[in-house]
């Protein structure tokens, strides 16, 4: 019997999520053992067109990591989604749109300007832009088009499994792929790893008050955090009530407080408006100078309550951007 | 919902989402009711035990399936029946208005107020001022914006067809198929 065919492809990403499929270690060895890997671009040499010249179905699944922000990036999701049996969206830009989300608050016009013409480190007093288009010496090669939009693998096209995570941690990666190559998957559309918030298994649970009440917030650079107790308790936003564990608490194992790239729970809609509310509600002032005053220390609520999450978030995109 | 609010003569005029809690603003408006006081016709009002009950997602919902504003109706300080839910209304309105201002979302459209269940006078006051301001500013139009959007990928979709799409995962289909609900759940649609 021929091995199961699984694919690699990444989108609008860094890297890490590649990262963490190295991060496998030896376990990776057990992996490329019982699967045929057929396309993988960080680290091997196939081309578009083999994928192209396969059956569609052929591939037993496609773990596709990145946003999708250019035409090369919408085409592949399509290509990859039409010759796999099942299309896994890895990490936390292709379930959620991840960090190259926040672009979501700019027009391409603002971010292209900004990255030809006006960033510091730009030399570039032709103001060229990379064109769609252009001849050179009788041919004409062409470059992917920028969409205006920053989109999650879902809003493109349909995705059957989800891995969370910036990065994904190793040991989910390899719960994934084992029951990928066992067929013990959960129901379609399942998101692969715990369906609870990350507080059920943070080492600091014991120490998180009854009532939470904040008189003031603090950025963590602001403050000189107890490593055991509980964030909150300590004024600092930390995303883990409203972010599904998984990840065994990395970041506040870490030090750090969670930045919720696990996205939420399948019992909420949107991660951002959640711990907005959760953490509002026990603003210790009752008199809006006073409570605004505590607020204050949330000086960028986009970029704190959906740093991962704003291409899924119930409002997406930030509205009258000019669409030049 | 995602219809535009077009009036049979064709004017747009707006569509306001109202969250009144059951103890004062809801009470207030049945008052407004019955001592024939009369209002601007784009409330529509949901009755909720509390303004304490109000998730921001609800807002974003009304918004995004085609409100033009969205009132929240809630007891005077020190007066609520559950003795805090109004006070942390008002707090998660303070960060939500910030939040709304920073993705583009004109102040105006959200609005909380204290009513108490004897100032039905205050519920049309309310409801006619912000009929007016909503008109001034114009539809929001969430649900147009979303699929103006989208038009730059379904271009594509039209271009190369996608047969795959509708397809469902082989390995999947040989568990129980999971009903619509919790799928929809699941995947956060």
């Amino acid at each position: 019997m021929s091995k199961p065919k699984v694919a690699f492809y990444w989108c609008a990403s860094c890297g890490g999520c590649e990262e963490t499929v190295v991060d496998l270690a030896e376990d990776i060895l057990g992996v490329v053992e019982k699967v045929d890997i057929v396309l993988w671009p960080v680290a091997m040499d196939f081309k578009y067109k083999d994928i192209e010249a396969m059956p569609d179905k052929s591939i037993h699944a496609t773990l596709l990591n990145g946003a999708i922000r250019t035409t090369e990036q919408e085409e592949m999701a399509h290509l990859l989604r039409r010759k796999s049996q099942c299309l896994i969206a890895y990490g936390a830009c292709a379930h959620l749109g991840g960090i190259p989300g926040l672009a979501n608050q700019f027009s391409r016009e603002h971010m292209l300007k900004f990255n030809y013409e006006d960033a510091p480190s730009m030399a570039n007093p032709k103001k060229t832009r990379p064109q769609l288009t252009f001849t050179d010496g009788g041919r004409e090669p062409t470059l992917p088009e920028l969409h205006n939009v920053v989109r999650a693998l879902d809003q493109v096209v349909e995705v059957d499994y989800y891995v969370p995570g910036c990065p994904p941690t190793p040991k989910l990666t390899k719960a994934a792929v084992t029951a990928l190559l066992e067929n013990r998957l959960p129901p379609k559309g399942s998101v692969i790893a715990p369906d609870i918030a990350l507080c059920d298994e943070c080492p600091r649970k014991g120490s998180k008050p009854a009532n939470v009440s904040f008189t003031e917030f603090k950025r963590p650079h602001q403050k000189l955090m107890d490593p055991n107790l509980c964030l909150l308790a300590q004024g600092v936003v930390c995303m883990g009530p409203s972010t599904r564990s998984g990840c065994e608490a990395a970041c506040v194992r870490g030090g750090m407080p969670c930045t919720g790239c696990f996205g939420p729970t399948s019992r909420v809609r949107d991660q951002g408006l959640k711990i907005l509310s959760s953490l509002c509600s026990n603003v210790a002032p009752k008199e809006e100078g006073e409570i605004n005053k505590v607020l204050e220390g949330i000086p960028d609520p986009v970029g704190t309550f959906y740093r991962y999450g704003l291409a899924k978030s119930m409002m997406r995109r930030k509205l009258n951007l000019s669409v030049k | 919902m995602t219809k535009s609010s077009a009036t049979s003569a064709g004017a747009w005029t707006p569509r306001i989402v109202a969250f009144f809690c059951n103890w004062c603003t809801y009470t207030a408006a049945d008052l407004a009711g019955v001592s024939r006081l009369k209002y601007a016709s784009n409330v529509r009002v949901i009755r909720l035990m509390c303004s304490g009950r109000v998730d921001p997602q609800f807002v974003l919902d009304a918004l995004t399936r085609g409100a033009d504003g969205v009132l929240i109706g809630g007891c005077h300080p020190g007066d609520c029946h559950y003795v805090e839910g109004n006070y942390k209304m008002l707090r998660r309105f303070q960060l939500l208005k910030r939040l709304l201002r920073d993705m583009g979302v004109e102040e105006d459209r959200v609005r909380l107020e204290w009513i108490s269940a004897a100032e039905g006078d205050k519920v049309k006051a309310v409801i006619n001022e912000m009929t007016e301001q909503l008109l001034r500013l114009g539809p929001l139009g969430l649900p147009q914006q979303f699929e103006e959007w989208d038009k730059e990928i379904t271009r594509l979709e039209q271009e190369v067809g996608s047969p795959g799409n509708g397809a469902t995962c082989a390995c999947a289909a040989k568990l129980q198929a999971p009903t619509q609900a919790s799928r929809k759940e699941v995947a956060h649609v």
